[in-house]
């Protein structure tokens, strides 16, 4: 077994709905969902965001898209309006949660290696002229 | 609960047609409407312009003002694409109407007599989502209109409210079209009802046929964010997504079984994959398996989405169940004030200066004897989109900004705490810029409070009318 962060084995989109805040995880690779459910446990995903969430964290299965939902009740200091937080809204929690290490058969760790990262030396293309 | 299919006067059906999402908030892209309608074959064009939040910004605006409180940028966009959606028979659907659909379907109509369609033109115009001035009513009535989450009834901030309106389905949207109108404006609507009253229209669907509306209903959550859904705000693989500059919003090729493509206009920017659109599918969504709007309860867990070529995306096997007897309100009521304060501290030891000008300033707010329900610090470019999860900074962090809000109900106290920046600047610890030069501004916070109304408050309100351009 090998600790590998799930940035490596999924993408992630968060978004809000006043103080809860909602969380995406999707497997890359889809024959790595079965791993996610099972390590991906609402206690888990809980102890990992610590004090950010301040009540609880409910897990849904969508075994159709790899996916899991995330909800985050409390996570949002009041939410959107209220809340005094840069992430008002949530929409980078996603980042925070791929943060997250989880255990995995070591040939899993060796597959996703670099997965989900800009790879070494990549640069952002030019501004391509537009002449009208 | 069932309701009758409205008469469809028109009945032009088809067996394909394609609708275009065009804006994801009142803010999005300018250009991308037009490019929806001038970059290929596109039906019906639709916009969401209605954060939460924008409707109680519109309340304000109309009360300074009783033509305001619309999108207004809708109506020059209108004037602008107008001619082009008449010759090619593109008809436009757009919440853009906020606290005052009258006004804003007016202005439409005078924007199309500008570009020269009149006489070939309707526009239509739904209103009864409104609940503002009814709320005593209802509460009179019985209606308590308590908090989804926390169960408190409405009549506990009533003075504070400054807007209410519920979260009307496809029905009248589907009357106006059945009335021909070429443009229907609405004020708040589920923003996904604006993609499958075309396909209920078109295709003849009822309100029964709860499975095909439950995939108009996932269609309508594809396109009603704009570009999240074609390789915009897109994470997986984002370095490799071509072209975003000019990038190519959704469109949804939907078929009367309910079978769907989701696509963009060829030689556009941006991607359709698996991966773009199954993130936009778990944005903002609680339980998968119910996913509730107005007209019917979703099941994303049925949602069955293949590879049909490049940069389109096959969408089906939805099913749904029946809708509730609620629709949703959406009360903004005033809760207090806040205000945020930045300075950036550079090395080195950024995070230690900005940490003891934290203290510093939280001192001089408690010697001034000033109390707020939170004060919060952050240091941007550090913990404050992971918090915790950051752990420590470096020493030679090159520089941070410390973010300090405070919120309260007392305005003065905010005042007070905006002035309490600059200073430090001076007076606090060593090496710091970025104060812009300008003070930040209390703002007031308008909440939200989501609850739930009968629908039988609601229907007999609800109206269309269609204007003549």
């Amino acid at each position: 077994m090998s600790r590998v962060q799930l940035v490596h084995l999924a993408h992630a989109r968060s978004g809000d709905k006043g103080d809860t805040a909602n969380v995406g995880v999707i497997a890359y690779d889809p024959s790595h969902y079965a791993l996610l459910v099972d390590r991906l446990t609402p206690e888990r995903v809980k102890a990992h965001f610590g004090p950010m969430v301040k009540g609880d964290v409910e897990r849904y299965e969508l075994p159709n898209l790899a996916a899991l939902n995330f909800v985050l009740h409390g996570a949002l200091d009041g939410g959107g309006t209220v809340s005094l937080m840069n992430d008002a809204q949530g929409k980078v929690l996603s980042t925070a949660m791929l943060r997250m290490e989880i255990e995995v058969p070591d040939e899993v760790a060796e597959a996703v290696r670099g997965r989900g990262r800009v790879p070494a030396g990549w640069t952002p293309p030019k501004p391509r002229r537009h002449d009208g | 609960m069932s309701r009758e299919t409205p008469a469809i006067e028109e009945t032009a059906r088809h067996d394909l047609i394609r609708v275009a999402g065009a804006q994801g908030f009142w803010g999005d892209d300018l250009e991308a409407p037009v490019r929806q309608v001038e970059g290929g074959a596109i039906d019906y064009l639709m916009l969401d312009y209605l954060a939460e939040v924008t409707m109680s910004v519109l309340r304000k605006l109309k009360g300074r003002d009783p033509s305001a409180g619309y999108a207004r940028d809708f109506v020059p966009l209108m004037e602008r694409i107008f001619p082009t959606c008449v010759e090619r028979g593109i008809r436009v659907l757009a919440n853009a109407g906020g606290v005052n659909p009258r006004g804003c379907a007016e202005a439409v109509v005078d924007a199309g007599r500008a570009a020269g369609v009149s006489g070939e033109a309707r526009v239509g115009l739904v209103t009864g989502d409104d609940l503002t001035d009814r709320l005593d009513a209802l509460i009179a009535q019985g209606h308590e209109l308590a908090h989804m989450e926390t169960g408190r009834p409405l009549a506990d901030i009533l003075g504070d409210v400054r807007s209410a309106n519920v979260y009307l389905g496809a029905e009248p949207i589907v009357r106006a079209l059945g009335q021909g109108a070429d443009v229907v404006v609405t004020g708040r609507c589920a923003d996904a009802a604006l993609t499958y009253a075309p396909m209920m229209h078109e295709f003849g669907w009822s309100f029964d046929d709860i499975d095909l509306i439950a995939a108009g209903v996932v269609a309508g959550h594809i396109n009603e964010c704009g570009a999240q859904s074609t390789g915009g705000n897109c994470l997986a693989d984002w370095w490799e997504i071509e072209d975003l500059a000019a990038v190519g919003f959704p469109i949804v090729e939907a078929r009367p079984d309910g079978s769907f493509v989701v696509t963009k206009h060829e030689g556009s920017g941006g991607r359709v994959s698996r991966a773009s659109v199954t993130e936009q599918i778990v944005y903002e969504i609680g339980d998968p398996a119910a996913y509730i709007t107005p007209d019917v309860v979703a099941d994303f867990t049925s949602v069955q989405l293949d590879d049909d070529g490049r940069n389109r995306v096959q969408v089906r096997g939805v099913r749904g169940r029946p809708p509730t007897e609620f629709y949703k309100v959406s009360v903004a009521y005033s809760a207090g004030w806040k205000a945020v304060g930045t300075l950036t501290y550079a090395w080195p030891d950024a995070a230690a200066k900005a940490r003891a000008a934290d203290t510093v300033l939280r001192e001089r707010l408690d010697r001034l004897g000033l109390s707020f329900e939170e004060v919060r610090t952050e240091l941007v470019g550090w913990d404050s989109t992971h918090g915790p999860l950051a752990g420590e900074p470096p020493a030679d962090v090159p520089e941070v900004q410390l973010r300090v809000g405070v919120r309260g109900t007392d305005r003065a106290a905010v005042e007070r705490f905006t002035r309490e920046i600059s200073p430090l600047v001076l007076t606090g610890p060593p090496t710091v810029t970025g104060y812009g030069g300008r003070r930040p501004r209390p703002q007031e916070i308008i909440a939200f409070w989501p609850a739930l109304v009968r629908k039988d408050a609601v229907d007999p309100h609800v109206a269309v009318e269609v204007l003549d351009v």
